[in-house]
């Protein structure tokens, strides 16, 4: 635990560097013993230090893969990774179309070959003819490859139900997190009281905190109503952008829906009287709509901001900017690893539309594996193709897992004492609230830990088991949660929803 | 641009309301931002294109894209290896096929073992797959003839560009004259000064010698160091080497020279090692500013603190569009390099088929290897037709009255200077544009050859040049440069 701390601790940035269990040799140190010299006697200051490096990269957090995912990297413990959501854990894709399509992409040689099904063949000469020199190793356009922007806008208009999106609105991108990074670039201006506020839920993924925080930009917190199912309430809205304007300049507004970690998927009525208020307080819409494929609840619909806003009609639609964004991450074929993903933006300032390609192009394209990725996500076969059964079995059968999956957690859960979990309508994820008891709250104190991130540091040492404390993503004072994937197959998540319940009452027990 | 606020009140009126993202709402500092080899004449380029789809006639058949390094666009092959490997890392279900070496599958089982659940669709590690690394680190001991690399300074990224961003956002720090200045070659690669401007750090030039084959001089470094440190606060040493866009291979006088430089001025080297597989001229070496530090000893080799930066991008592989690179670190504060893991750590993790394709790269078949033989005959083949485009390229731009060409001694451009008539000068003030800028939006339009003016790069005042790739093939090539160099007599003729 003292180890943890430490890790902890420096994780927020300590004064000297502590020891890591393995050691960080320095190259010239190896050197040095490779050349036989003696070290030196006193070790000028380097030029570049926690004191003189750039202060605002310094403030960056990012719980996800912080102190207590580095401190499971370093536990040779059979891990249960269930800190970051990524999948397949069972070495092979979702959906056999996605290698099949990919493959044939990466060596054309492969389109000769009588094992693939012609509708993957047609997939990959499509990519590949709108590729320079017809190959996934030349760079694209900056905003992407053009005939892939076009499925992309297809895609759209046939899920908003014919509201049509423009491929000239699409730029692919290198994950959403590029997109999001990229768009909150452009928007930060201003100094002092003038400084653009960005307005973020609360809990909150924390790529949001990380890149307001590069940026020297305003975070605003608006708070999520874990009393109702993490719903998202105006007048909280409203608070929160009040309360901001004495401070900065609140222009952005960032949703995340469904919801990251929190997994709600909001109403349509929610989502109009969202962009309602963005409208009435001239901000910036950024929609996170990268789990617009999982939704579990039989209640729940996903609406997207996009469509929601063309159908409320033109004072809305032609005056609200949004930029909405997807990935191919997740959903149902969750290819983490490509880096795909997609932003489309809506009444951008055609100049800004300008400066945003300039901006993209000083760093050439996208990875075009992951544009293919993309494509493949936004361009499913359809009935009639060789590889639709199959293909809609697949899907079906992730989606249905992931519902159950959603279900057994939330109710497992809230089976156990001090422990409460909100339905998960959607995401990949539980974010259940724990009771932490006085003495442990003490205890971490004492640790210079945030209670939670004790909680789960003990969690990892005693079962093995790694999820990101609550405090990673923001939450109400004095309460407490972590996130915990339902990505591991439904055996194995049941053993380790067991392994914490059995944790959490021994926890309770013992600091009682 | 007052069009800007013209457009605003006219959509006023439209009963359309000012918008939130506008130019003058927007970060400064991005809209300072300038990329010049995706610039306006790639956009007039594109157009172009668009017009010759539709029909219309030009003097051209074919708009000719010289104006970017992206080698398997001009029609350059990519390594069969590479590919076959990676199509078994795609889809493993290929391991079974008869259609794959033995070594190759070897390879692709090796890589998915180290990739969670077996896949590369899983996130990695954020400094990148383990095994990857090592490989890397090996590669730079095998290079640097065993001098030591430690696996736990190599940190994989999206192309190497990416690591050079996070690295200089690292350094930026201070305010007014205390602020960041980064030392940058004129003529450079546009990502430094873009990624500066965005930054907000201070670029301070350091001329390239045009007159000495684009040498370094170190009196040079001390001129532009003295000049800075007036109105910032210099911490930092960018060089690119070979050079870009110039071509040329620092010899390794010139390396230590800069090394002892940085080291008594406190400045921290990034040293961009792109084309480092792309030397072709008789006498020139790559010397990597790793082994030159670490051959000079202490207190260099203890203390100078070092980044230097790797891509598939280039080389023989030419695989721009995959996005993999590298970093590697020395002698950094081992706190900040848990910082730099932390920024990479946002944006989770570099694409994993470019760690996968980069492990390639840096561990390719051995003799003994079935696959060997094939990969060996490929790579000759793309390097020795570089080395020849190389040649030619300077060969014929020095035929030509008005254009001289300095030696391209590696990387893949030439970047010859080009004699522009006072009265085209003019004309370009006239329109408002660069002079050189001007002669290439010319030539775009009268011969479809699209190259970058050299004013996106620096060049010494009064001075013009462009960036042309050596990249077309070979016989492609030698008739656009003698277009060009057709072109600019007639330019010259006609403003004479």
């Amino acid at each position: 635990m003292q180890r943890a701390a430490a890790l902890v601790r420096r994780g927020c940035g300590p004064r000297t560097p502590s020891s890591w269990g393995r050691s960080q040799s320095s190259a010239a140190a190896e050197a040095s013993a490779v050349l036989k010299v003696r070290p030196e006697r006193s070790r000028r200051e380097r030029i570049l230090t926690l004191e003189s490096m750039n202060p605002q990269v310094k403030a960056v957090e990012y719980a996800v893969r912080g102190p207590i995912v580095l401190k499971a990297g370093e536990i040779e413990l059979e891990l249960q990774r269930l800190s970051s959501s990524q999948w397949p854990l069972a070495g092979s894709s979702a959906c056999v179309l996605f290698p099949q399509v990919m493959a044939l992409c990466t060596y054309p040689n492969l389109l000769d070959s009588p094992s693939f099904p012609e509708d993957a063949k047609k997939r990959a000469r499509r990519i590949l003819q709108a590729c320079g020199g017809h190959s996934l190793g030349s760079y694209s356009a900056s905003q992407g490859v053009n005939c892939i922007r076009e499925d992309v806008a297809a895609y759209i208009t046939r899920r908003d139900g014919g509201v049509p999106a423009d491929p000239d609105n699409i730029y692919l991108t290198t994950g959403a997190s590029d997109g999001i990074s990229t768009i909150l670039k452009i928007l930060v201006s201003g100094g002092g009281k003038s400084r653009t506020g960005v307005m973020i839920p609360i809990p909150q993924y924390p790529l949001y905190s990380a890149v307001i925080s590069e940026l020297d930009a305003i975070q605003v917190n608006y708070y999520l109503d874990e009393e109702n199912c993490w719903a998202l309430n105006v007048n909280e809205l409203r608070r929160a952008v009040q309360e901001a304007k004495d401070h900065c300049d609140p222009k952005v507004l960032c949703i995340i829906n469904p919801g990251n970690p929190t997994g709600q998927v909001q109403s349509r009525k929610c989502i109009e009287d969202v962009i309602h208020f963005a409208w009435e307080e001239k901000l910036f819409l950024l929609a996170d709509e990268v789990y617009q494929d999982n939704v579990y609840s039989p209640d729940c619909r996903f609406h997207s901001f996009k469509k929601v806003l063309y159908e409320m009609g033109p004072e809305y639609s032609s005056n609200v900017e949004l930029a909405s964004f997807h990935s191919t991450s997740k959903g149902y074929m969750g290819e983490c690893g490509y880096r795909g993903g997609y932003m489309e933006v809506i009444n951008l300032h055609p100049e800004i539309k300008g400066q945003l390609v300039k901006l993209l192009s000083v760093r050439l394209c996208p990875p075009v594996s992951g544009q293919a990725a993309m494509d493949i996500v936004v361009n499913p076969p359809v009935a009639g193709e060789e590889s639709f059964e199959q293909f809609s079995r697949e899907k079906e059968s992730v989606l249905g897992n992931l519902a159950k999956k959603a279900k057994l957690t939330e109710d497992l859960f809230n089976q156990v004492p001090g422990i409460h979990c909100n339905p998960l309508q959607g995401a990949m994820y539980a974010f259940p609230r724990i009771f932490i008891p006085v003495k442990a709250v003490e205890a971490a104190q004492a640790h210079q830990m945030a209670p939670d991130m004790f909680y789960c540091m003990k969690l990892l040492e005693e079962t093995g088991i790694c999820v990101v404390p609550g405090s990673g993503f923001g939450q109400r004072e004095g309460t407490y949660h972590f996130r915990m994937t339902i990505l591991p197959p439904v055996e194995k998540l049941k053993t380790v929803l067991q392994k914490v319940k059995d944790f959490h009452i021994n926890f309770l027990e013992k600091y009682a | 641009m007052a069009s800007s606020t013209g457009d605003q009140s006219q959509a006023v009126r439209n009963g359309l309301r000012t918008k939130v993202l506008t130019l003058h709402s927007m970060n400064p500092r991005v809209r300072r931002v300038e990329y010049a080899v995706r610039g306006p004449i790639v956009q007039r380029a594109l157009e172009l294109e668009q017009e010759l789809r539709q029909g219309v006639k030009k003097p051209f058949t074919e708009v000719i894209r010289a104006n970017i390094g992206d080698a398997q666009a001009m029609g350059q092959r990519p390594i069969t290896f590479l590919r076959q490997v990676l199509a078994l890392c795609v889809n493993p279900d290929l391991l079974t096929s008869p259609s794959f070496p033995d070594d190759a599958k070897k390879r692709a089982e090796r890589i998915l073992q180290a990739c969670g659940g077996h896949s590369l669709g899983a996130y990695s590690v954020s400094s990148g797959i383990q095994l990857i690394r090592e490989d890397v680190a090996q590669y730079i001991e095998r290079r640097d003839g065993g001098i030591p690399a430690d696996p736990n300074n190599v940190f994989l990224s999206t192309g190497a560009s990416d690591a050079i961003v996070t690295v200089l956002k690292l350094l930026v720090a201070g305010e007014g004259h205390t602020r960041t200045g980064v030392l940058i070659p004129i003529p450079q690669y546009p990502l430094y000064s873009a990624t500066l401007a965005e930054l907000g750090a201070v670029q301070v030039d350091y001329y390239l010698d045009e007159e000495r084959a684009w040498a370094l001089d170190v009196s040079e470094l001390h001129r532009a160091l003295c000049q800075a440190r007036g109105h910032c606060h210099p911490r930092a040493l960018c060089v690119i080497n070979p050079g870009n866009p110039t071509g040329q291979v620092q010899t390794r006088e010139c390396i230590e020279a800069v090394i002892r430089f940085a080291f008594e001025e406190r400045l921290f080297l990034l040293a961009d090692e792109v084309y480092q597989d792309n030397v072709y001229a008789a006498g020139s070496q790559f010397h990597s500013f790793k082994k030159v530090l670490m051959e000079m000893g202490p207190p260099y080799a203890r203390q100078q603190e070092l980044a230097s930066f790797h891509s598939t991008s280039k080389g023989y592989m030419g695989e721009c569009g995959f996005r993999g690179g590298y970093v590697e670190v020395v002698n950094m504060d081992a706190a900040v390099q848990q910082q730099m893991l932390k920024l990479m750590s946002v944006r989770l993790c570099p694409p994993v088929p470019g760690q996968a394709l980069l492990d390639l790269v840096v561990s390719p078949p051995a003799p003994t290897d079935p696959s060997f033989a094939q990969f060996q005959a490929e790579r000759q083949a793309v390097l020795a037709e570089l080395a020849a485009k190389a040649k030619l390229t300077e060969q014929v731009f020095n035929e030509a009255p008005g254009i001289s060409c300095n030696p391209v001694q590696g990387a893949m451009y030439s970047f010859p200077r080009v004699q522009l008539p006072p009265r085209a000068v003019e004309r370009a003030q006239e329109l408002g544009l660069a002079p050189d800028m001007f002669f290439c939006l010319r030539l775009l339009e009268e011969t479809g050859i699209c190259v970058v003016p050299g004013s996106g790069f620096g060049q010494r005042e009064g001075t013009y040049h462009f960036r042309m790739t050596i990249l077309p093939p070979l016989e492609k090539l030698r008739l656009l440069l003698e277009k060009l160099s057709r072109f600019h007599a007639k330019f010259t003729l006609e403003y004479s």
